[in-house]
């Protein structure tokens, strides 16, 4: 029970210090608006001339890409955080009180995913200004998706953080990790217009289905097979990740 | 009951195929009231039992109870108990964040330790108040001064009154002025509250200043234990050096044979003597020497400092930590007061 206590005093915290420093906010939607508003045009002619085939209107099928994106670089990247506060001395200072450790990290997840979810929805709003039109129950479906993958990327991040305390190291394990991961998940282009060993390399990784989800709920389709995959795949992920922070945080040593 | 109670605590760090033995089995012992400190050059293993201590590191080896908790099957029963202050130096920080008003870390502090809600403004103004921070509440703690930031963060170990404190290098790197200031608060605490106070620093003055017993540590190892001035005495002995005007050969025979005369050096006309006792046993010096017919032309009496103490044990000085000799096998020495 001291758990959801911890997890909302550690969550207020984390608030509180985003909303006094918002730049981090702005400046993690500028990539995401910069491909929307320069990117987006070609794609959507591309689109119009049937290179691509999807359900739905050409924004529709962009817009689920850009949220992944975002979810991607903005949560990925977190784990800069802890590691600052780690130097801090604030993470031994909690960890030294009789707050729930699991709490350290889910305070913080949960900040991450309501930043999340205000930048998402800028980007969407923004997304409708420049063409995207796509039913209200798709678009909060999309957020959902979007939270639950903020959440797993935002967990392992916090726990190489933790685990390495360098950002020397954090970084380039990051961007090892999140560019294939963002190429083989046909954010900007669809991968059935690749080769076969391409598509199966992508069928490895999480991000494909989970966007392949959302573009079927943007345009409408709630109940078939690739919905099913993308909720099955992204549950799974968030459950592989917090279980593997789970036991990063709580165990006795930093 | 002591509040502390450790038995051969360990820790072994391993890197790279590498083994370092930071603590080789530490037993401690600590009333309630007291103020123990732990003084011992840089990479004695200070920090590291510390660290043990406060649940913040498992041993490798050896058990403990600390403030009535067993360290290893309560860890979280030990840190509702206690208060830790990390050192500001390092490769961490003291604890507070740069980017949060004081109030906000105060209040943080008090809600995690599950101060009740009515308590935690009343709790967090008093502690405060006893630490002089009283009218930066609205401040940023990356605008606070070195020694205000320091009181900060022993203000947050402090907030919810528990009744063991461990603060790890509370005055390290902090002008003369604001360090003996801490340590005012420091020994106010004690007096007015009764905390157990545990440092650790290898600040020889404020080992002096504020211990009551002091822990000689070195190489992970405690090599002596005892109140400041019991160790000076027993383990150093004050130098007492004089110059005469005669045969000095003739003068050490006399000295000799004085009461707590331990050791006699000669350089010349010079005379080192170490002296049980220095200020009691100089007017049996003088009259001996008188009684001998000796001219003295000068006298000294040195007191002994804790740096003596730690070259005697060790053979090496706590201040250039440089190997003045080979160490001395470090057999920890059991001093009357010491447990």
């Amino acid at each position: 029970m001291f758990f959801v206590r911890d997890t909302l005093l550690i969550f207020r915290r984390q608030l509180r210090l985003s909303l006094r420093n918002p730049a981090w906010v702005i400046i993690g939607l500028v990539q995401p608006i910069l491909y929307l508003a320069f990117f987006g045009p070609l794609f959507a002619t591309v689109f119009r001339n049937g290179l691509i085939k999807g359900a739905g209107n050409a924004y529709g099928y962009f817009v689920p890409g850009l949220l992944i994106q975002l979810g991607l670089f903005g949560a990925a990247f977190v784990g800069f955080t802890i590691i600052a506060d780690w130097r801090y001395g604030v993470i031994e200072r909690l960890r030294v009180t009789p707050v729930s450790r699991l709490a350290i990290l889910a305070g913080r997840v949960l900040r991450d995913v309501v930043t999340l979810f205000v930048q998402a929805i800028v980007l969407v709003l923004a997304g409708v200004a420049f063409g995207l039109r796509a039913p209200l129950a798709g678009v909060l479906i999309g957020l959902a998706f979007i939270a639950v993958v903020a959440v797993s990327l935002a967990a392992v991040s916090y726990t190489v953080g933790l685990l390495t305390k360098s950002e020397d190291v954090l970084a380039p394990a990051l961007n090892m990790v999140m560019v294939p991961l963002m190429l083989l998940s046909g954010i900007m282009l669809p991968l059935t217009l690749g080769p076969g060993w391409l598509q199966g390399i992508a069928r490895a990784t999480p991000f494909r289905y989970i966007i392949d989800a959302m573009r079927e709920a943007y345009a409408g389709q709630y109940l078939n097979a690739i919905m099913v995959e993308g909720i099955a795949v992204s549950i799974g992920l968030a459950a592989v990740c917090l279980w593997l922070a789970g036991r990063v945080f709580v165990r006795q040593n930093a | 009951m002591p509040i502390i109670e450790a038995r051969g605590l360990a820790r072994t760090f391993t890197s790279h195929k590498r083994v370092v033995e930071a603590v080789r089995g530490v037993s401690l012992s600590v009333r309630e009231g007291e103020i123990v400190g732990f003084l011992g050059p840089n990479g004695a293993g200070k920090t590291t039992t510390l660290r043990m201590l406060t649940t913040l590191l498992k041993p490798t080896a050896g058990t403990a109870t600390v403030a009535g908790a067993d360290l290893l099957r309560d860890p979280a029963g030990v840190r509702r108990r206690i208060g830790y202050v990390p050192q500001a130096i390092g490769q961490t920080g003291g604890g507070s964040d740069p980017n949060a008003m004081v109030t906000e870390e105060l209040t943080l502090q008090a809600q995690l330790y599950r101060v009740p809600g009515a308590e935690i403004a009343p709790r967090t103004e008093a502690v405060a108040r006893q630490l002089e921070l009283s009218g930066l509440s609205g401040r940023l703690v990356k605008t606070l001064s070195g020694g205000q930031r320091r009181r900060l963060d022993i203000a947050l170990g402090l907030v919810h009154s528990p009744a063991l404190v461990f603060l790890d290098e509370p005055t390290t790197g902090l002008d003369p002025q604001s360090r003996s200031n801490l340590w005012d608060h420091i020994r106010g605490l004690r007096a007015t509250l009764g905390t157990t106070i545990f440092l650790t620093t290898h600040y020889l003055d404020e080992a002096d200043a504020l211990c009551d017993r002091v822990l000689i540590i070195d190489n992970g190892r405690i090599v002596a234990g005892g109140a400041p001035e019991e160790l000076k005495r027993r383990i150093s002995g004050d130098l007492v050096t004089l110059l005469v005007n005669g045969d000095p050969g003739l003068a050490s025979g006399v000295l000799a044979g004085q009461r707590g005369v331990r050791d006699i050096a000669i350089d010349q006309h010079t005379l080192r003597l170490t002296v049980e006792n220095g200020e009691e046993a100089l007017p049996g010096l003088l009259r001996a020497l008188d009684a001998a017919a000796l001219t003295l032309v000068s006298i000294q009496l040195a007191r002994p400092t804790l740096d003596d103490v730690f070259l005697t044990l060790t053979g090496r000085s706590l201040r250039e930590d440089s190997p003045a000799a080979p160490a001395a096998p470090s057999e920890p020495v059991t001093m009357a007061a010491a447990r």
